[in-house]
């Protein structure tokens, strides 16, 4: 059956009777000569495997191998980053914050919109130009993204007078000098000249 | 705060598939259709009289990313045989298959349901191992955490990293661990990893991110495991149906607890106490840091409230911990209370977590056997098939406490003799969503 708004268009267009839809014409056709079959296109796209080995005997069919197909699967996300957008605008201006409460005085080095601890709007501050490792790891392995970036430095900075921590890279040190010893040692985060709006936009060094 | 107690909940029978790397012959239904038809075989029940005898379901699988379908829960639902019966989703990262068991718990405890079957499964084989790692990143903070190249063995290795420099633990107390849990699940056919290994094995296995090695890590596998949960009404009519008793086990407390999703926002607050303990125990700690899981001894303090537990390592038979990382089992004692804050490293070198009738090659350990923890193996050599690994963990815990290991395994060495109280405990994320659940036998 034709929609009421195909009816419409096609008659404004041609102005006399609707046309057959292309679908109707088809299914007329098929019935009545057989020679000319109705199709599906094809494509030599993707996978094409010819003549699956296949038993007489459907009983054998419990021990076929499975069948395992690769498919790619690729998407771009529209990531928001909603609340902490002054953040990343603060990245491509060569400035690091973080948020205070303004009713507790709690602060957060990884800004966080409202307080954890009672629930106020946070404020934006600055983050002081010096921190310290708090912890670290050398990363050997890591996800599909970073794999061509290994070996990396991961560390948490903490601030004097912040609460919680922030998670970056350490650049400007040896992987293979790591040790215990790195915990406490001063840093200094260092931003790109062309921010990509990423939290990698920052990235610490040595600061002494 | 704290758990009042409704109805008594019995768990009568579980079942595992075995983990492995991969399992390309089945889809995901029929892998957990494995676990679930052992289950009821276990107490000689028919799949039809299952229909007539079950009141529902839970399903436990943690991500949509590795099987590419939604709704999965209720293609294994309808797979089973088991619609149309109510049924939900539980999930909660690595704690899905934990929390899976509680809501099982819920569903008989308030009334709801006199029987309940919890089943789980996740099939991480369909990605590469850097693309596992890469949706297994995603539960972490997609903002700040994931982009800067963060993964889960690099957020356990940054807090392991700060309990060594804290408490002194060392590489080699967290490489024995590792020997402790490839060893025990050497006697155990269900786990993916039956090795014998040796401190130097794990340390000179491939870094992953200091200082975690391969073999300081759980692996990614393909797996599905189911538990029975009944109401004593709900044992009546199992009874009826299959004209036998199930050997049973009482689910006797309860716990769950949560911290912040991004470890860089812990805070630091009062050490959560647990009966044994007192405030001048950690007199200058800042608590929980990025060192200590507060999820854990929430979960914890609530498990043992419930259960009447006063003191875990001297009421508590054994553990079946989450070992996603020999660093997070070593805190994970900390969190349960088996030892102080601190001493984690000291007390797996004393050997207290290891089962009294092994031989690890490791010289004479003066605690051996005290409380052993991950007697299965734990995640670390069984595998980690997110969804399952709590109920796989359960159902370990029901032939402990059933004595029936040497029917299930077909050898006895990881049976631990006379166990009468055993605790369960999963854990999500770096710690964010953490349950502990005591069994008794009944
Ligand atoms: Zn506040």
């Amino acid at each position: 059956m034709k929609t009421a708004l195909q009816a419409r268009g096609q008659s404004r267009l041609e102005g006399k009777e609707p046309k057959k839809s292309r679908l109707a014409e088809q299914s007329e056709k098929v019935y009545p000569e057989q020679s000319e079959r109705v199709k599906l296109p094809e494509t030599d796209d993707g996978t094409i495997l010819f003549r699956v080995p296949f038993p007489d005997d459907l009983k054998e069919l419990h021990n076929m191998s499975p069948i395992v197909v690769k498919q790619p699967y690729h998407i771009d996300y529209i990531h928001s980053y909603g609340q902490d957008s002054p953040f990343f605008a603060g990245l491509s201006n060569g400035k690091l914050l973080g948020t205070k409460c303004p009713d507790c005085g709690y602060a957060y080095a990884t800004p966080k919109g409202h307080c954890g601890e009672c629930g106020a709007r946070c404020d934006w501050v600055e983050l002081p130009k010096v921190g310290r490792i708090h912890t670290f790891t050398v990363c050997q392995f890591g996800s599909e993204e970073f794999l061509k970036e290994t070996p990396y430095m991961l560390i948490l900075v903490e601030f004097e007078k912040f609460n919680t921590l922030f998670l970056s890279r350490l650049i400007g040190f040896d992987p293979k000098k790591a040790s215990l010893d790195l915990v406490g040692m001063k840093v200094r985060p260092q931003f790109k000249r062309n921010a990509k709006f990423k939290p990698t936009d920052v990235y610490f060094v040595p600061a002494e | 705060m704290g758990i009042k107690n409704t109805r008594d909940v019995y768990f009568v029978s579980g079942g595992i598939s075995k983990f492995a790397k991969a399992r390309p012959d089945v889809t995901f239904q029929p892998m957990v259709k494995e676990a679930y038809d052992y289950a009821l075989k276990d107490i000689g029940m028919e799949n039809k009289q299952a229909q007539e005898v079950f009141d529902g379901s839970v399903a436990s699988y943690f991500s949509d990313h590795f099987t590419r379908q939604l709704m999965a829960g209720i293609m294994i639902q309808d797979y089973l045989g088991l619609c149309p019966l109510p049924s939900h989703r539980a999930e909660g990262g690595g704690a899905t298959g934990g929390i899976c068991f509680q809501e099982a718990y819920k569903n008989i405890a308030s009334g709801v349901m006199d029987v309940c079957v919890a089943y789980g499964f996740e099939t991480m084989s369909h990605v590469n191992t850097w693309k596992g790692n890469e949706f297994i990143a995603l539960a972490s903070d997609v903002s700040f955490d994931y982009p800067v190249g963060g993964f889960y063995s690099g957020y356990y290795a940054m807090m392991v990293v700060r309990h060594m420099k804290e408490f002194g633990t060392t590489v080699e107390q967290l490489a024995s661990v590792s020997v402790k849990n490839h060893n025990n699940a050497f006697h155990n056919k269900y786990a993916q990893k039956r090795r014998k290994l040796t401190i130097k094995d794990v340390r000179n296995s491939g870094m992953v991110a200091w200082p975690l090695t391969l073999l300081d890590i759980c692996v990614m596998s393909d797996g599905a495991a189911c538990g029975i949960l009944a109401s004593e009404e709900g044992v009546e009519r199992i009874r009826k149906a299959t004209g036998k008793t199930p050997k049973m086990v009482k689910v006797t407390g309860i716990g769950r607890g949560t911290d912040a999703m991004r470890m860089a926002d812990r805070p630091h607050k009062e050490v959560i106490l647990l009966p044994h303990e007192k405030a001048s125990d950690y007199k200058g700690l800042k608590y929980p840091g990025i060192h200590s899981f507060r999820a854990g001894r929430t979960a914890s303090k609530l498990a043992y409230e419930h259960a009447g537990i006063t003191n875990p390592l001297k009421e508590i038979d054994f553990v079946e911990l989450h070992d996603a990382y020999t660093s997070s089992e070593i805190q994970t004692y900390e969190d349960m209370g088996l030892c102080k804050y601190g001493e984690g490293g000291k007390f797996v070198e004393s050997g207290a977590p290891f089962l009294p009738n092994l031989d690890y090659g490791l010289g004479k350990m003066p605690r051996q056997g005290e409380i052993p923890v991950n007697p299965s193996g734990g995640l670390i050599a069984c595998g980690h098939p997110v969804g399952a690994t709590g109920l796989m963990q359960a159902v370990f815990a029901l032939w402990q406490l059933q004595g029936s290991m040497k029917k299930h395994l077909g050898d006895d060495t990881i049976q631990v003799k006379d166990a009468k109280r055993g605790a369960i405990h999963s854990h999500a994320g770096t710690g964010t969503y953490v349950t502990v659940s005591i069994l008794e036998k009944a």
